[in-house]
């Protein structure tokens, strides 16, 4: 390196994320001016094409969650005006961020799945409520989790035991988005494993098991206390390379970059399944990644300078 | 849902594209600005050493003789020594509570009450008992029944908390007829009357009502506000009470701050000294009670099957929502469409009020509330179909987040 890399982190946009991505892009930001980047965070907003114009960044990090942030439509926008950025490209990123998409694209890579089914809100009004979700319990069973098919951080997601539960989770589910994604509960050690690039290579971080009272939800993410965290997981090592190798396999299947995170159960005959995969994993103080990063050794200027670098373009670096 | 939950939506509020009827924000806009600066510019040149440097912990006498002024205007008479400066109301509120309330004391309040109020009765470990409000304001029949029935029950009351004028949340005022028999029930039951008034002089009618410890000195602690009615930046309230709690406040707010702000308090006299603040207040009347027009026209146009209170004063209207639909489980649904309410669970320490939610119209301009109220319209719409789809609200759990009176106490 001849000089320290000029970073623009991209935190906050117009979510129901908004807030984590901000404590996110925070973090990130403190982190990297440890290690000796210039950092300036920026919001979503219409002062952002001329900033960029201006201050010519050596690379973008978005650190949106939700919406825009993770659909690909601002690293669309990223791509139009050649800026570089970390993490996944557009195309990649839609696939992503539409988690029925996601695991249909996992699951021709030989990747376990919970058996889904993806239902819009207008299906339940022209079949009729009753109709369809006595279907879905036939089919699927329980118990289930209902969730927003695309949106992060837990919001609309309710873990349904009975099929009377099942009205009032895709209530809370419709509020979040029109597409509801309905899957068989697996039980297991839940798990989430982040993948990162950096000058090194593509590896995965340990993975972190998360143990809740209750459902593991916005509450229980952001909130320290209501969760144990176990980093690394408390795995036999056996079990430990194969998700290690799951999420690196998800990350590719999808083709992914830089930076992701899956989440994951372990079930008790060994076998892994994969829930859903994020393109811009949470940075927060109680995150999956900050917490696998230490977990892994690093520290985490150490390891966010080093993504950085792994992402600018040849010629800067 | 849960309470951070809800917090981590609001953080959207405050982007442009997002029309907020959610906060209780006075329209600074409204104020003179380049009068202010040149009188704060002259506070410091001239009284900069006493300005800036610590006060006393009862306020800044010379303010505490203005504040009477202030309080004469709602009839009440009383001397500087009565008068105890806070940052803010809210600190009165946080040092009457601290003083009055051991755990599981029971403070009675308005269904619903100000939200700030309950947070800080919880973090003292107050049981907070509802007596239901209608569009007269507090209910004497209910107040004297809920009192019968907690002496019997063995409880401890200690403090009845209530917004006489233009109500947060509920917009609604405490009829004059009301006032001296909720003064004579409480003093019946041996319970001191907290009167939060930070929005008495913006009514929209002629004159100010004449506030409840007009007539009863003993009986009420006061608490009053430069936050509406001038600038919530400076923190500066205050609280009137009888001598004896007087002195307690004092100490308890020296201990907690050791002086409210020199600086603050300087400014806000300079200010009440040398500017028209009635006329201010008056311009502000007219404002607010524009926006409360644009509030109501708007409602009655997109939102038929609602109903509200129509306020006489205040920031804000109390909506109820048509049967079946929850104000929580909404929110994120509002966000989506870009308009932001609080909901009504906020003002209940016992997770109620899912059917109501609080608009305000103090800060954006008619043009904004209208549009506001058009969004809210279309989002209360969708989730109306989405709830008859499917016979029933979200499922809320947040009930453990507040402490709950118990269904025997109400």
């Amino acid at each position: 390196m001849t000089h320290s890399p000029r970073v623009l982190v991209l935190a906050g946009g117009l979510s129901h994320e908004r807030d984590v991505s901000l404590r996110s892009g925070r973090r990130v930001a403190e982190a990297l001016r440890s290690a000796n980047v210039e950092v300036t965070v920026h919001d979503v907003d219409a002062d952002l094409i001329p900033a960029l114009a201006q201050t010519r960044p050596d690379v973008v990090w978005p650190i949106l969650h939700g919406a825009s942030g993770e659909d690909g439509s601002i690293r669309d926008v990223l791509d139009l005006l050649d800026v570089p950025y970390v993490g996944t490209g557009p195309r990649a990123s839609r696939i992503a961020w539409s988690k029925p998409v996601a695991k249909s694209v996992v699951a021709r890579a030989g990747i376990d799945t919970p058996e889904y089914v993806t239902l819009p809100q207008s299906l339940f009004r022209e079949l009729g409520a009753q109709a369809v979700m006595s279907a879905v319990v036939d089919k699927l069973g329980l118990p289930l989790v209902v969730k927003p098919s695309r949106g992060g951080s837990a919001l609309g997601v309710s873990l349904v035991r009975t099929a009377a539960e099942l009205p009032q989770a895709m209530v809370s589910c419709f509020a979040y988005g029109d597409v509801a994604l309905i899957e068989r509960a697996v039980e297991g050690v839940e798990l989430a494993v982040s993948v990162v690039e950096t000058v090194d290579g593509l590896s995965a971080l340990p993975a972190v098991e998360i143990v809740t009272e209750g459902p593991y939800d916005y509450d229980a993410r952001y909130n320290p206390g209501r969760t144990e965290y176990f980093s690394p997981a408390r795995l036999p090592s056996s079990h430990a390379e194969a998700v290690a190798a799951t999420a690196v396999a998800a990350h590719e299947a999808l083709g992914l970059r830089h930076v992701s995170r899956t989440d994951l159960i372990l079930q008790a005959d060994g076998t892994i399944q994969f829930l859903e995969v994020n393109v811009a994993p949470g940075m927060t103080e109680t995150s999956l990644l900050p917490q696998a990063a230490l977990a892994g050794g690093w520290s985490l200027p150490t390891l966010y300078r080093s993504v950085v670098d792994n992402a600018l373009p040849v010629a800067s670096a | 849902m849960r309470a951070s939950e809800v917090r981590a939506l609001f953080a959207v509020v405050n982007r442009p594209e997002v029309v907020s009827l959610a906060g209780g924000m006075p329209y600074l806009e409204g104020l003179p600005m380049e009068t202010i600066a040149a009188s704060m510019e002259r506070l410091i040149a001239t009284h900069g050493t006493t300005a800036l440097q610590y006060g006393s912990g009862q306020g800044h006498e010379g303010l505490r003789e203005q504040i009477l002024e202030v309080m004469r205007l709602e009839g009440i008479d009383a001397h500087p020594d009565d008068v105890v400066v806070t940052t803010g109301s809210q600190q009165a509120l946080d040092l009457v509570t601290r003083i009055f309330i051991d755990p599981g004391d029971v403070i009675v309040a308005e269904a619903p009450s100000y939200v700030g109020a309950l947070g800080v009765f919880r973090s003292y470990q107050a049981d907070v008992v509802h007596v239901p409000l209608d569009e007269h304001g507090l209910v004497p029949e209910a107040l004297d029944e809920t009192l019968t029935a907690l002496a019997a029950a063995g409880r401890r009351v200690k403090l009845l908390y209530t917004i006489p004028n233009f109500h947060n949340p509920a917009g609604v005022t405490l009829s004059l007829e009301r006032r001296p028999r909720v003064l004579e029930i409480a003093r019946r039951h041996g319970v001191l009357v907290v009167e939060d008034n930070p929005y008495g002089l913006l009514g929209f009618g002629s004159e100010p009502l004449e506030a409840m410890r007009a007539t009863d000195e003993d009986g009420v602690l006061y608490l009053g506000s430069f936050s509406k009615t001038f600038a919530p930046g400076f923190r500066v309230g205050w609280v009137v009470a009888p001598h004896a709690v007087r002195e307690k406040l004092v100490l308890a707010s020296e201990s907690a701050i050791l002086c409210p702000s020199n600086a603050s308090q300087m400014a806000i006299s300079s200010y009440l000294e040398t500017s028209d603040w009635k006329a201010q207040i008056k311009a502000f009347q007219v404002l607010y009670r524009e926006r409360r027009d644009a509030m109501v026209g708007a409602l009655a146009e997109h939102m038929p099957d609602a109903s509200w209170t129509v306020p006489d004063g205040g920031f804000y209207t109390w909506v109820k929502l048509p049967e079946g639909l929850d104000s929580k489980s909404m929110l994120p649904r509002a966000v989506t469409g870009r308009v932001a309410y609080v909901p009504g669970t906020a003002f209940f320490a016992d997770g109620t009020g899912g059917d109501h939610m609080r608009l305000s119209y103090c800060f954006p301009t008619p043009d904004r509330i209208r549009e506001g109220v058009r969004r809210l319209a279309s989002v209360v719409n969708a989730e109306r179909e989405l709830v008859e789809i499917f016979g029933t609200t979200a499922h809320l759990d947040d009930v453990t987040d507040t402490d709950n009176p118990g269904p025997d106490l109400v």
